[in-house]
């Protein structure tokens, strides 16, 4: 075969490609991790692309990215958990509008030996600063994510600046939540996760729910749609039709109906907002 | 270790089982793959054996350049090629984010520097045993590169493979520039990478198992390609004489 030939058949499955990818009725949600490992993706897209005919094609990054990939256009619905990131990604004309789609709440894991001893509490501040009095290893996403952002201010809510330990008891690994959780596990961390990747996650070890409970580990997601006015781009017929089937009657039954060895991961609450 | 004995038995019932997720994702690792191979090999072989002919001011930056280059961090092209890509970025108007195509532009700028210093320091050693010929038979340039590239196919063979093997165990770019979308961008490393992060180790194990047995099977094709031939070449010859 020669070179030209080569190069000829190759570009060709290129342009295909790229072709195929144009054609389809299909959008890009950009997600947080947590939606898409707990399997849920896996659980409403047949559900949804079997009613409307689109297909949706989910990037999971943390939710820091995820806007950033948004505001960049490579994008056309933003479903993630950060709700203060998210009413400035809408206020700057980035997204049309947001809306809550469902909850479930934060969780600190820990391992069997306990060392800081908060297994079993529920006021989430104490034991952050139980687990910095004991200089316990704490094991942080470091990355910019929702749950990120959540660990940062409930640090500051508990009075601690755990960076003063960072590299000594406090980890940031500055990757996603399951890589952190297995570095976590692997160091006898603890790590504080969303309830719903901590239930689908299967290398728990010795490991099991410590601080749970606290109203302040609440977790709200939300579900907003990239604003064509920015980005031309955008296929927002078809981003809005997901959108609004997420929020719609059928949506957040299929959510509640999710679960993973018997438990619910998602609690639907659109038409709270 | 039990998850070790584990994985070898689920990647056994995977294949035999003929699991067709699987099998659509070693597809598509393959089809981006070799892709990104041969158009890495069409680039950096005559950029290797321009290189190993020619003598200029600067060659020895250029090589030390390129022999840098082969340590191209995936993540960094990856990055580079989504910038260049995403929608608001100087080539966002080809629609090629997130789709196979991004990925093997991304694998082909990781692996043409590998093509075209290896085959470089291949040819290079392989003119100085022709470059007296050369010179008898007053060659032009753009003979003695054809020539050298001829002669030289069987160890150009290893350079493709060592650059195959790169793009295919490589998940930095990939990540980044495809997306890691399921029956769209999905490919053997980045269903390793998610595995991983859900902490189904042996599943991630599994699927790693699966991609060596890959690699292995492109390796020993190109040696059988080789071998054979390498033994009608023979045959030729003995008929000559």
């Amino acid at each position: 075969m020669t070179f030209a030939r080569l190069i000829a058949s190759t570009a060709a499955s290129l342009t295909l490609a790229g072709a195929v990818a144009a054609q389809d009725t299909s959008i890009i949600v950009q997600s947080t991790t947590s939606t898409a490992n707990s399997g849920l993706y896996d659980y409403l897209l047949p559900i949804y692309t079997g009613e409307s005919g689109i297909t949706v094609n989910v990037v999971a990054v943390g939710t820091g990215q995820a806007i950033k990939n948004a505001e960049n256009c490579d994008g056309d619905l933003l479903l993630v958990h950060a709700k203060p990131s998210e009413e400035k990604f809408v206020a700057a004309g980035y997204g049309t509008q947001r809306t809550d789609l469902m909850y479930n709440d934060f969780v600190i894991v820990g391992p069997e030996s306990d060392p800081a001893g908060v297994a079993g509490m529920s006021d989430v501040e104490a034991a952050l600063a139980q687990i910095a009095e004991a200089e316990a290893l704490f094991a942080s996403r470091g990355d910019d994510s929702g749950t990120h952002k959540k660990e940062v201010a409930l640090w500051q809510a508990a009075g601690v600046d755990p960076t003063t330990g960072s590299g000594e008891w406090y980890r940031e690994t500055g990757s996603g939540m399951g890589a952190t959780l297995n570095a976590g596990i692997g160091m006898g961390a603890y790590v504080m996760t969303d309830r719903a990747t901590w239930i689908s996650f299967q290398n728990k070890q010795d490991y099991s729910v410590g601080v749970e409970g606290d109203e302040a580990m609440f977790n709200q997601y939300g579900v907003i749609p990239v604003n064509p006015e920015h980005c031309p781009s955008v296929k927002i017929e078809a981003a809005q039709d997901f959108a609004d089937w997420l929020v719609s009657e059928a949506g957040q039954a299929a959510i509640a109906a999710y679960e993973v060895d018997g438990q619910q991961l998602f609690f639907p609450n659109a038409a709270g907002s | 270790m039990q998850d070790i004995g584990e994985a070898f038995h689920l990647a056994l019932s995977l294949v035999l089982s003929g699991d067709a997720d699987l099998f659509e994702i070693v597809g598509l690792s393959l089809q981006v793959s070799l892709s990104a191979t041969l158009i890495a090999c069409a680039i950096g072989l005559p950029v290797g054996a321009l290189l190993a002919v020619s003598r200029f001011r600067g060659r020895g930056a250029v090589l030390v350049l390129i022999n840098a280059l082969m340590g191209l961090p995936p993540v960094v092209v990856g990055l580079l090629v989504y910038l260049y890509l995403s929608r608001s970025g100087p080539l966002g108007f080809l629609g090629l984010l997130y789709t196979p195509g991004a990925m093997i532009v991304a694998q082909t700028i990781l692996i043409v520097p590998i093509v075209a210093a290896l085959s470089r320091q291949v040819l290079e050693d392989l003119h100085g045993e022709y470059a007296e010929q050369f010179r008898s038979l007053c060659l032009t340039r753009w003979q003695s590169i054809t020539t050298l590239l001829w002669d030289g196919r069987y160890a150009l063979m290893t350079v493709g493979l060592a650059g195959f093997g790169r793009a295919a165990a490589e998940v930095g770019a990939v990540i980044i520039v495809g997306g890691n979308i399921d029956h769209l961008t999905r490919v053997m490393t980045t269903a390793i990478a998610l595995e991983t992060s859900k902490g189904d180790l042996p599943l991630a194990l599994a699927l790693g198992i699966v991609l060596l047995v890959i690699a292995l099977g492109v390796n020993a094709g190109v040696q059988m390609l080789r071998m054979s031939a390498a033994r009608q070449a023979s045959y030729g010859a003995a008929a000559n004489v």
